[in-house]
């Protein structure tokens, strides 16, 4: 394998081929749009004999999670893919995978919950699951999916809980981009073996998975993981610094795009943020000072960075792809906790919807008739 | 044909299991061997064969960030002509843009039929097809007339990029003919 600078590819071929270059233990396979392909690929390649994973076949997203948790606590390096109801189905055990440590790592396709049924982009089944103790990563590309779902496996190994690497159902999953590989070997080293600490298969150490905890330890547990969950930033950090080293390519915990001058802040997700960029672009031209901050990592949420970047903006503009109900919009809500003031919140793709740069600079400046770039 | 602007757009209209995504593929990584960058993506109602689809394809010496839909279209290329019945394919497409629409008819009588003053280009991908691979394969043919009109990228690419997606499944033979069906496209008047 050498590094191919000249690759066009999808956001799902993006994930499969960064697991290729990962080529973990286990990987747990249910179709479901807009994933599949995901997992497909990852069958071709293991057909091809470039991998040897071993691949289970199971019946339901719930099988999947639940065959995920007992690989990685028998010690496997272990992975999975989904997407909407699939993701809603495995809930159960989404949770559990994040209360027993497990370093799980789980390409999603973000896509609409039912009903009514739709097939396409937004983030509403992840933002189910933004509490359940997993880590959670937005991509914009098919190349930040390649390199996040690397960094996200280190992520998960280091911190000892399970990660999504999230993109857009379609938008990204399906969209054929330019992007650069890594050599496999280089992505083999930084990731490195994997040494679980504790693990099921360890005869001479044996413990136990998933035990009862009572009244008198089960708080002791879950603030045990809170405690824990406020280190992962650091980390997640650090191994984003060195995974620049061996690629060139920097993230942080969110990219900020032309904030220092501005009056006006847009914060998003996913892949709108190209979009986001080119609106901002054709502002500027016109005298108008608005900047994106494009967040990376929304599990932990980084209040005290994100409070520091946009203390200065007169106003922010904060964009879900997600509809709650009868509170306000998931990233609106963290924003507006970690700046301290109301923000400017606006509701935009449910269910594929496209986005235009347009909609965007109406948002801006304050032409459109309600919340949401409908 | 000139940029009117910094990204020159496509939109493939085709249905469900026509093979219009592939054929936005096989452009576009063949406009990254040629240093370009691009965007394609499929844009669907239910994924069902049969059902209206559209590609959209970009490609642009810079890279391209913006995931908008393609609404102002350099070229329209219709791989399946009953979709003119239902469905406006020149949308934004200007009188000095193209039309490559897959047919047995003339130029002027889809002018006619759509009501579309800019340039029509008739090209029967399916007889094509039909005669020298020996099946209906309109996407993959369709791709020399493209290439000819839109001149965005070179002939060799696209054959090269066809051959290194192709040639392991279908095998050398059956390559051979798609490559001399896309060029007999090329070459149609």
């Amino acid at each position: 394998m050498t590094n191919n600078k000249k690759l066009a590819l999808t956001g799902g071929y993006a994930a499969a081929l960064a697991l290729k270059h990962i080529n973990p233990d286990v990987m747990a396979v249910y179709p479901i749009t807009p994933q599949t392909p995901i997992i497909e690929i990852y069958s071709k390649f293991k057909a091809d004999g470039e991998v040897d994973t071993e691949i289970i076949h199971v019946e339901s997203e719930h099988s999947a999670m639940s065959a995920c948790v007992g690989s990685s606590a028998a010690g496997a390096r272990t992975v999975t893919a989904t997407s909407s109801q699939g993701l809603s189905l495995m809930n159960e055990v989404v949770y559990i995978a994040a209360g027993l440590r497990l370093p799980i790592l789980m390409a999603v396709s973000a896509r609409a919950l039912a009903a009514p049924i739709n097939i396409h982009g937004d983030h509403s089944d992840v933002m189910g699951c933004r509490d359940s103790g997993w880590v959670q990563i937005f991509c914009e590309n098919p190349q930040e999916v390649y390199d996040k779902t690397i960094i996200g496996m280190k992520l998960a190994e280091a911190v000892k809980f399970p990660v999504m690497v999230i993109m857009d159902g379609f938008n990204t999953s399906h969209s054929v981009e330019n992007m650069e590989d890594l050599d496999d070997k280089i992505v083999k080293d930084f990731v490195g073996e994997y040494k679980p600490e504790k693990y099921l298969l360890d005869l001479e150490n044996p413990v136990t998975f998933g035990p009862v905890a009572l009244q008198n330890s089960y708080f002791e547990f879950r603030k045990d993981m809170a405690d824990d969950f406020e280190n992962i930033q650091k980390e997640y950090e650090k191994i984003c610094a060195d995974y620049e080293k061996i690629s060139g390519r920097k993230y942080g915990i969110f990219e900020e795009y032309k904030i220092k001058n501005a009056e006006k802040v847009i914060v998003a997700m996913g892949s709108v943020c190209g979009t986001i960029k080119d609106a901002i672009d054709k502002m500027e031209k016109e005298g108008e000072k608005v900047g994106l901050m494009q967040l990376n990592l929304f599990r932990p949420f980084p209040y005290k960075d994100v409070k520091k970047a946009l203390y200065k903006a007169k106003e922010v503009i904060v964009m879900d792809r997600n509809l709650t109900f009868g509170t306000k919009q998931a990233l609106a809500s963290e924003i507006s906790h970690a700046i301290g003031k109301e923000v400017k919140s606006f509701v935009y793709g449910l269910g594929g919807r496209d986005t235009f740069q347009k909609q965007i600079i109406d948002m801006v400046q304050g032409q459109l008739k309600d919340n949401y770039l409908l | 044909m000139k940029y009117h602007k910094e990204i020159f757009e496509i939109i493939f209209h085709a249905r469900g299991g026509q093979g219009a995504k592939t054929a936005a593929e096989i452009i576009a990584q063949a406009a990254v061997h040629e240093g370009k960058y691009v965007q394609a993506f499929p844009s669907f109602g239910p994924e069902r064969s049969g059902a209206p689809t559209k590609t959209y394809l970009k490609i642009s010496s810079k890279p391209i960030r913006n995931h908008e839909p393609v609404i102002d279209p350099d070229i329209v290329l219709v791989l399946d002509e009953t979709l003119l019945d239902g469905t406006v394919v020149t949308l934004n497409l200007d009188a000095n843009e193209s039309l490559i629409i897959n047919t047995k008819k003339p130029a002027h009588e889809i002018a006619q039929k759509i009501g579309f003053k800019g340039k029509i280009h008739p090209v029967d991908a399916n007889g094509i097809s039909m005669e020298i691979i020996g099946q209906p394969r309109p996407n993959t043919v369709i791709l020399g007339k493209f290439v000819k009109i839109a001149e965005i990228v070179k002939l060799e690419s696209v054959i090269e990029e066809f051959r290194r997606i192709f040639e392991d499944k279908i095998g050398k033979e059956a390559t051979d003919k798609n490559v001399a069906a896309i060029e007999k496209a090329y070459d149609s008047i």
